[in-house]
């Protein structure tokens, strides 16, 4: 598979560390210029930008956290005046409540290289036709890949979310080779075209897919309905957008644009740096920025870095797809559950529908109890109560293989789990340990 | 001969939820004719017969009760000691195997009636056909 820029993504660690020392420096007396924000964070922790030598001298630097964007919303972070800011992107994430980044031309320029690099990877160049599904607007997922697309010279064909019986009619028509958008839509987009039976009609080769959470399964399924080979790209607003890291064919990690982004994994709770291969969460310095730079940000993703080099020749680090957050974890006897582990397992059960569940966490004679609630559905009804007993220790047993702790499961009547806003509260931690 | 429709109906073991159920049924002028109840220390199903079947089945299900519609048969059994073993004995030598049984709150005038749950309806009904057993049509049944 080809690259699009080798001299950047072959480059050897002792060159590339010498780059990355650079940008950072320049990186941080930029910012300790240009933000406030940061100039009094780095003035308390009385770190000045010539304090920055070597690259672990990051650690000295202090923390930016989702909050803060929400703190110093919309224009206190932006390093670079108004007039070249050239776009504005946002998420909402799940409080609804609104973050803002903004670009510069330079910064949209790097951003297409990253998203250039993930197209070259899985196999795109000028001659392929890049479908980008994912919706156009303030969300990074469809501008961000186009630009991509554009940048690497492929007919790019913005169909924008939605509609899908005319983006399969597009797809085929045009001639799609490569699909962008979100897992989920792709295995919508997958089911709808082998119901409609046009899958022999298709020249789709591969897809890029992310902004959401997926599961191995889920690759597979993709890749089994539409007949290509699914690659995981990652990115998040607050650092550009997809094209932070990128898989390529070996499928085994995401490759960190380390010369654009410096990646460090850190114990969510001491803050500690913690050693190549651990697992932690991903922390983030962008290294190029103009339009809003960020300082250590803490992403919450929890994942390991990979710093073995790649089959593919590439050098830059991978990333391993993250198995949570550190909003979402939960510590139970000392081990550590994500809920969506609990919900690969339910999704095993029941055919193809996660059922609805609840996860109750309590202490009972100073021990963690695990109970999982799970909303009986037809699929797993049965008229004989022996089997529908066999499916709940069934749960029992994987979950304890799974996530090496004992829960107790229970088959609750539908609606039982509390909703709010429409969406099922997973998770009730009724531990006060912090009384 | 078509095949007996049973509704299976999860409930949770907290009190008042088979009530619901046949408050539901009852409400819908549904009219129940046999009904077992299996449990667990968590949970139950209830399982009955009702005179409209599908009728019951969406009522219930708008309700938000998990339902699920098995096919069983029901044999007419003579309304004398010894009856129904003879009849169980009937089956057992007919290779069907019964995965569980229940009685009719009322009687029809073939004699006292029971529901049967085989693994494989259709092929009880192919075998017992040549058999002296009196099987009851899902007509009778439903208008018990
Ligand atoms: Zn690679």
């Amino acid at each position: 598979m080809g690259m699009y820029q080798p001299e950047i993504e072959t480059m050897e660690r002792s060159e590339l560390e010498k780059l990355q020392l650079e940008r950072l420096q320049k990186q941080v007396k930029y910012v300790y210029e240009n933000v406030k924000v940061y100039r009094e964070r780095m003035d308390k922790k009385g770190v000045k930008p010539e304090d920055i030598k070597t690259l672990k001298d990051i650690a000295k630097l202090p923390f930016t956290t989702k909050q803060d964007l929400r703190d110093y919303y919309p224009f206190e972070l932006f390093a670079a005046p108004k007039k070249d800011i050239v776009r504005i992107h946002a998420s909402s994430g799940t409080t609804g409540r609104q973050i803002v980044a903004g670009y510069t031309r330079n910064d949209l320029d790097m951003w297409a290289d990253c998203m250039a690099r993930q197209i070259a990877a899985a196999g795109g160049d000028e001659n392929s036709v890049v479908q980008v599904s994912y919706g156009y607007g303030l969300f990074t997922g469809g501008l961000g890949a186009h630009g991509g697309a554009e940048r690497i010279g492929a007919m790019t064909v913005p169909t924008s979310s939605g509609n899908t019986e005319r983006q399969i009619r597009l797809m085929i028509e045009l001639g799609a080779t490569h699909l962008c958008c979100t897992p989920s839509y792709a295995m919508y987009l997958g089911e709808t075209i082998n119901e409609m039976g046009v899958k022999d009609q298709l020249s789709l080769k591969a897809g890029i897919f992310g902004a959401e959470p997926w599961t191995e399964d889920m690759r597979h399924q993709i890749e089994e309905s539409l007949g290509i080979k699914a690659y995981d790209v990652y990115g998040l607003t607050e650092i550009t957008g997809p094209g932070v890291s990128y898989e390529c064919h070996v499928q085994g990690g995401m490759h960190v644009c380390e010369d654009m982004f410096l990646p460090e994994i850190i114990d969510p709770d001491t803050e500690e740096v913690l050693p190549p291969g651990s697992f932690g969460e991903l922390v983030f310095t962008t290294l190029t920025k103009e339009g809003m730079p960020m300082m250590r940000y803490r992403t919450r993703d929890l994942c390991v870095l990979d710093y073995e080099k790649c089959e593919c020749g590439r050098t830059l680090v991978r990333m391993k797809k993250p198995a949570g957050r550190t909003d979402d974890m939960l510590i139970i006897r000392g081990v550590n559950v994500f809920p969506s582990q609990i919900e690969e397992v339910l999704l095993k059960m029941g055919g193809d529908i996660t059922p609805n569940y609840q996860i109750i966490v309590g202490r009972e004679n100073n021990t963690d109890t695990l109970e999982v609630q799970v909303e009986m559905s037809e699929s797993m009804l049965s008229d004989d109560i022996k089997s529908v007993a066999a499916i709940e220790k069934k749960i029992v047993s994987k979950l304890r293989s799974t996530l090496g702790l004992g829960a107790v499961v229970k088959l609750v009547e539908p609606k039982t789990i509390t909703r709010s806003e429409g969406k099922a509260k997973r998770v009730i931690d009724n531990r006060k340990l912090h009384d | 001969m078509q095949f007996i429709k049973q509704l299976s109906v999860f409930v949770e073991n907290k009190s008042g939820r088979l009530s619901d159920i046949l408050t539901t049924v009852g409400n819908a002028d549904i009219d129940i004719s046999a009904l077992s109840i299996a449990d667990t220390t968590d949970f139950g199903i209830v399982r009955m017969i009702v005179n409209n079947p599908e009728q019951a089945a969406s009522v219930l299900r708008e309700n938000g009760f998990v339902v699920k519609v098995t096919d069983v048969i029901a044999l007419a059994v003579a309304d004398i000691p010894g009856g129904l073993a003879k009849e169980v004995e009937k089956l057992k030598n007919a290779g069907i195997s019964i995965e569980y049984m229940y009685a009719f709150i009322g009687k029809s005038d073939k004699g006292a009636l029971v529901i049967v749950r085989v693994e494989d309806p259709e092929k009880a009904i192919e075998v017992l056909k040549g058999e002296s057993v009196t099987l009851v049509s899902p007509e009778e049944v439903y208008r018990l």
